[in-house]
């Protein structure tokens, strides 16, 4: 059938089971926005910003497990995605993003919002593609689809020139399983060097493996965001259960090992418990599985693990020695790779070792007062009083480490975090694509007084869609983690991070149409979650903590990882 | 990392003949620091498929993470680090000599004759050489006559394939160049 490029775009978001876009409308994307009237079924949430938009579509695609997508128009359009982008690069996020560019009669000549985002876009997306051609749209769009969910997930930006989506061709509709038979894709697949299936797992590479596990006294295993988006949870427990090795979860692992279990030793790194980094630094084997050694976990590569023989298990083979230089590599898909591991393996027993690795603390205790909450009573108390399952999104600085510390997960895409690319801003966005995506779960945002500034313009989308998100705030009136780095390195000069200043946050959710409430106890705290829980709208919880509560422990940048600055 | 080995290394890289595929594969080089010392492009027997030779100054370790994330761009098709001993590279420079006399003239085409070196252009005052091969060679002439003046100097950058019977494509590619059999994206 003979259908318009914005018609094709649409068809394509059918094709792959699309109902939910995340966009902001504009003049070169008019067309699409015109053609979308008629396709009802694709529900689009219109945000206030496109940084809200790009963040909702990776909160959707993150909680979901399914290909996020977000729409938005030329120039600002599209720098404004930028920050959203770089978020689910960094986090392997899988999100088409499709921008509308000027036509290509005005290509090149500083056009009004004309921008070269596919240029800008190179270095943070998997793959971008400019379509100037309307009959090589659909194909574009299949291929767009399956580099963003295949492998190692990532976001893809399909640009669009204004005159392509006005432009007609013949289109016919292909199931996904047909795609990879026709067009852009069947080229890629005919070459040898690309694959878009699942790597088969060495199994010479496995049964080394379990030679080293057998041969280990003290083994260690580190649950890497890998092991989430692969949800490869079940497989991953039972692996820690055959290996009886303590199990440090990284800020993107959480939820990918049930928190509850008594073999973690909690998060690892930079903010890791002390069971966790003593763990590593005194194991014999050290089993890596899905993580690329960042600098928050490998603060000082020279040193880390260095007594124990180290193993990545990832589908990347780029991410193989990059940060740390491993003695054993496994490529392949989490799941995969841990069932034929599991599928070899004897129980062992370690119990002298877990003793010593859990003689040291899990988890940081606070100082009470009763003016203000300490972190782990708002987790605690969040925990205690919100179902289970409640899914947990984040912004970025000391409440995004104490909910990751103190919260207990238990599946993942439970937490929604910016780990990689340390996004202030984009819990609120993410928190509307989870509740989007998750609409039987509670979804709680998690913030700080200086994240939630950034980006509660999104309030409104919250409020006009009717999503009962609950937004607690850990206020401080400071940038608490810049502080905290002040306040240890930078001998307490408090540089431009107090934020004594407006709004009032239980104001500003009454001009949005939602509920709010300042809390100082833990008794508040239960009350107004309990009030959240019930209203049916979208609440806005400002809780008071001190502005020199720190994130502990704490390991200074580059230093190795039992360095601890603060305990 | 270990960074004892730090020598020129030639990468051939075959990508699709698209808009925006070189400067996705050169970014990776300056995103890690590496400044190319020579780059040719252009197409290979298949009009679709290009033919990159790049070369760096790295070490083992990290021309080897290069070439992996060079492997995941979806537009690449195969990267292979040449080894030295195993390929042939060449270059074509082209230079200009100052030639104000029919004495100097005479000298330089004498350096040409020696050199094998082709003159593909001569003016009143200038002739214009032709040189095909590797540094050693070009520089040794580019030294000679850089006494009577050098008004101009161009180089294609370096092109290399391997002796004998490897090729870059797939079917003579051993199990270690893919780790497993086809890289993911």
């Amino acid at each position: 059938m003979e259908l318009t490029g914005a018609q094709i775009v649409l068809e394509c978001l059918r094709e792959q089971q699309v109902d939910t876009i995340f966009g902001y409308p504009g003049g070169t994307i008019l067309d699409v926005y015109d053609a979308l009237v008629d396709y009802p079924d694709l529900h689009h949430y219109l945000t206030a910003h496109e940084q809200g938009a790009s963040h909702a579509a990776d909160g959707y695609a993150r909680s979901t497990g399914k290909v996020g997508v977000c729409f938005a128009t030329s120039g600002p359009g599209s720098t404004n995605l930028t920050t959203g982008i770089a978020t689910a690069y960094l986090d392997s996020s899988p999100v088409v993003f499709v921008t509308c560019n000027v036509g290509e009669h005005l290509m090149g000549k500083d056009a009004f919002q004309e921008v070269d985002i596919t240029g800008i876009t190179m270095p943070i997306t998997k793959w971008n593609y400019l379509v100037t051609d309307v009959t090589q749209l659909a194909s574009v769009m299949r291929e767009a689809f399956a580099v963003a969910r295949t492998g190692r997930p990532g976001p893809v930006l399909v640009d669009i020139a204004k005159n392509v989506t006005g432009a007609t061709c013949d289109y016919e509709p292909l199931p996904v399983s047909e795609h990879f038979s026709q067009g852009r894709l069947a080229k890629v697949m005919a070459r040898a060097s690309h694959n878009f299936a699942e790597p088969e797992v060495d199994n010479d590479d496995v049964d080394c493996l379990v030679e080293m596990i057998k041969g280990a006294n003290k083994p260690m295993l580190v649950c890497g965001g890998g092991v989430v988006r692969s949800r490869a949870q079940e497989e991953f427990e039972r692996f820690a259960t055959l290996v009886d090795a303590p199990v440090a979860i990284t800020l993107m692992g959480a939820g990918g090992f049930r928190g509850r279990n008594p073999l973690t030793t909690g998060m690892i790194g930079m903010h890791g418990s002390q069971a966790s980094n003593m763990g590593v630094d005194n194991c014999d084997l050290l089993i890596v599985v899905g993580c690329r050694f960042s600098d928050r976990i490998a603060l000082n590569p020279e040193t880390f693990a260095s007594q124990a023989s180290i193993v990545q298990i990832d589908i990347d083979r780029s991410e193989i020695n990059k940060n740390v230089i491993v003695d054993h590599h496994i490529i392949g898909d989490a799941k995969d790779v841990l069932a034929k591991l599991n599928d070899r393996l004897e129980p062992q027993s370690h119990e002298e070792w877990k003793e010593f690795v859990f003689s040291y603390p899990v988890e940081t205790e606070y100082e009470k007062s009763s003016e203000t909450l300490t972190p782990k009573q708002i987790s605690d108390t969040i925990a205690r009083i919100c179902p289970q399952d409640t899914i947990v999104s984040t912004d970025v600085g000391q409440h995004q480490i104490w909910v990751a510390q103190h919260f207990h997960y238990d599946y993942p895409g439970q937490l929604i975090t910016s780990g990689g690319f340390g996004t202030m801003g984009f819990g609120l966005g993410a928190a509307i694509g989870s509740k989007v995506g998750n609409p039987d779960k509670c979804v709680v945002h998690i913030t700080g007084d200086g994240s939630f500034r950034m980006n509660c313009n999104e309030l409104a989308t919250e409020s006009y869609y009717e999503l009962p998100i609950i937004t607690v705030v850990y206020n401080n009136s400071v940038l608490g983690m810049v502080r905290q780095w002040q306040n240890l390195i930078y001998k307490k000069r408090f540089s431009q991070t107090t934020l004594d200043r407006a709004p009032d946050f239980v104001k500003l959710a009454d001009a949005y149409g939602l509920s709010g409430r300042r809390v100082t106890t833990v008794a508040e705290l239960e009350q107004a979650l309990k009030e959240a829980l019930e209203c049916g709208h979208g609440y806005v919880i400002d809780c008071a903590i001190q502005e020199d509560e720190m994130v502990r422990p704490m390991v200074p940048n580059g230093q190795d990882i039992t360095n601890f600055l603060a305990v | 990392m270990n960074d004892t080995n730090i020598k020129r290394r030639s990468l051939s890289v075959l990508v699709d003949n698209e808009a925006g595929v070189l400067s996705q594969v050169s970014r990776l080089f300056s995103r890690k620091g590496y400044n190319i010392e020579s780059l040719a492009v252009g197409t290979t027997d298949d009009a679709e498929v290009s033919r990159i030779t790049i070369e760096v100054v790295a070490t083992d370790q990290r021309i080897e993470l290069v070439c992996n994330q060079l492997r995941k761009l979806l537009p690449v098709h195969s990267v292979k680090l040449l080894d030295e001993d195993e390929s042939i590279r060449r270059e074509l420079v082209l230079i200009k000599v100052s030639t104000p006399t029919t004495e100097i003239c005479n000298r330089v085409i004498q350096v040409a004759n020696i050199f094998r070196a082709a003159t593909i252009d001569v003016s009143a005052t200038t002739i214009t050489l032709a040189l095909i091969g590797e540094e050693s060679k070009t520089n040794a002439i580019v030294d000679l006559v850089s006494e009577f003046g050098i008004l101009e100097l161009v180089r294609t950058g370096m092109v290399a394939i391997e002796r004998g019977t490897k090729t870059i494509y797939d079917q003579t590619k051993e199990r270690g160049e893919f780790d497993y059999g086809k890289n993911v994206l």
